[in-house]
């Protein structure tokens, strides 16, 4: 039995995870074909001289940290708040905006831009992105942040208010310190499901704020392309490399 | 007191405008009717939701229903072993968790397109089964019902694994070898004891994997070649390609009509809260 387990677990990881590991691979290919040539960075040069390619990506970076910044913040406090006392109509809120597709995500936003674009003299860029990934990763971040405060627990901060502490001064001294590691978390979860959405951002991009997964979305529609597998390794190695960075320092 | 009221400001804010108002617009939107120009426009109608029985939209909603209850099935039929195997390590079973939660960290998009660069028609799986002499003309891998089911079941297989392997952590070891001295083959264990007490996991599971298999838009779209419309799909094409929105809205209020029931079946049942 424990064998056959071992035996279909190889199988099940190198499922999950060879797919990833051939396309990284291939980046590495000098033939823009699938048969292997030899060794090159020719893709990698193609990527840093491309100036679509570059300006998607700042696009992505600037969006992705005001997104990550707003919505930390406020679901922190979200979190903390729901903590000292639960609101089942924002809980139920939260967990409806997890659920909702994408796709419905994208066009009621798109829909309320619209709208809103009536009587403001504004138009769909990179506001307009900010916004909806702010809508969409606050959930995430309540949900990582809660967590953290249930492993937490109330005594701590009962016990500051023993010994004389304020609310504020309970919350600001105590808990938020003990809640770093979960937020170092949060934020890089949400840095992570902004930088690589596709199907929101595109429905509220306009002319000036294209991203990096949409110009890796049209390239994909139009053919293969190895400078798609370096964008690829890329993009995981960066985002392999800040966990790794967050884990130790959530350890230290 | 006051303190909570503050803090719990911004996240109201945030509800309000980024969430209830737009939900309300897309409610408002799928009564009207659409405008010359593609605008939106009155009457209010029930015209968009009579449109949903139309034998072409009701087939597209079978086939999503279809394919994410098959999606279902199969992420339980893979996963169910591996948490099995996870809980039974006896070492590193905190890198076998980490490296099913791995994905999670990478782009969905980036995943999804490594199986188009693996299954299309010079892609890596035919070209080394031509090199190998098996075949001569490529298979049709890529653009199909099958390409888009297998991205949907790589996308959310570990939606699945992770609930069965917290039910599954928790269960005694010992209820194995109990089984097992009552002459249970380790099979029979597995299916007559683990599997109906592991019940709670697998309907979270099948939950989570089936709630975003059923409003999917990128696999479909791009595994599927435009082929395989799903509700997903057709919810973007109404607002860009035929800019009809008032009926993308309606389509959109039953998808999440659909998602919302789902999710309280999940509720009602899950005894530990998220948030």
């Amino acid at each position: 039995m424990k064998r056959w387990l071992a035996v279909y677990a190889v199988a099940f990881y190198a499922f999950l995870h060879l797919p990833l590991l051939t396309l990284a691979a291939f980046s590495f290919n000098a033939s823009r074909f699938t048969v292997w040539d030899h060794f090159s960075f020719v893709w990698y040069r193609a990527v840093f001289h491309d100036p679509q390619i570059l300006e998607a990506t700042w696009n992505s970076v600037v969006i992705a940290v005001w997104a990550t910044a707003i919505s930390t913040v406020v679901g922190t406090l979200c979190a903390y708040g729901l903590w000292k006392r639960g609101s089942r109509l924002l809980t139920g809120g939260l967990y409806l905006s997890l659920v909702t597709p994408e796709i419905v995500t994208g066009i009621a936003l798109l829909a309320l831009f619209q709208w809103a674009f009536r009587w403001l003299h504004w138009q769909l860029g990179i506001y307009t992105v900010i916004l909806a990934h702010v809508a969409f990763s606050i959930s995430y971040v309540v949900i990582v942040v809660s967590a953290r405060l249930r492993t937490i627990g109330p005594t701590l901060e009962e016990a500051a208010m023993d010994l004389g502490a304020n609310e504020w001064q309970a919350f600001l001294r105590v808990t938020l310190p003990a809640l770093v590691p979960g937020i170092i978390a949060a934020a890089l979860l949400a840095l992570t499901v902004s930088f690589d959405d596709y199907v929101i951002t595109s429905m509220v991009a306009g002319v000036d704020s294209e991203t990096l997964p949409m110009v890796v979305y049209a390239m994909a529609r139009r053919g293969a392309s190895p400078v798609i597998n370096a964008i690829s390794a890329l993009v995981t190695l960066f985002f392999g490399i800040l966990i790794l960075i967050s884990e130790k320092v959530r350890e230290a | 007191m006051k303190l909570r009221r503050w803090f719990l400001f911004p996240a109201w804010l945030w509800m309000a405008l980024l969430f209830f108002a737009p939900f309300v617009i897309v409610l408002a939107y799928s009564f009207l009717t659409r405008g010359p120009y593609g605008g939106v426009w009155g009457p209010w109608t029930l015209e968009n939701y009579q449109r949903l029985f139309d034998p072409l939209y009701l087939t597209i909603l079978m086939r999503s229903f279809a394919m994410a209850a098959a999606a279902t099935a199969l992420c339980l039929l893979f996963a169910f072993p591996a948490a099995l195997f996870i809980v039974r390590a006896t070492r590193h079973r905190n890198l076998y968790l980490q490296l099913v939660m791995l994905p999670f960290w990478t782009s969905f998009l980036v995943r999804t397109y490594a199986w188009m660069f693996l299954l299309r028609d010079t892609g890596l799986i035919n070209t080394a089964l031509e090199a190998a002499g098996i075949i001569h003309d490529p298979l049709p891998l890529l653009y199909n019902n099958g390409a888009v089911l297998l991205g949907l079941v790589y996308g959310y297989l570990p939606f699945m694994v992770l609930p069965i392997y917290a039910t599954l952590e928790r269960l005694d070891p010992s209820l194995m070898e109990a089984a097992a001295d009552l002459g249970a083959r380790p099979m029979a264990a597995i299916l007559r004891v683990i599997v109906p007490l592991a019940k709670p996991g697998i309907l979270a599971g099948s939950v989570l994997v089936f709630i975003p298999c059923l409003g999917a838009y990128l696999t479909p779209d791009l595994l599927g070649g435009g082929r395989t419309v799903l509700v997903g799909n057709l919810v973007q094409n109404q607002f860009t390609g035929a800019r009809d929105w008032p009926f993308g809205s309606a389509v959109s209020i039953t998808l999440m009509a659909l998602v919302t029931v789902l999710l309280w079946v999940l509720l009602r049942r899950e005894s530990e809260p998220l948030v």
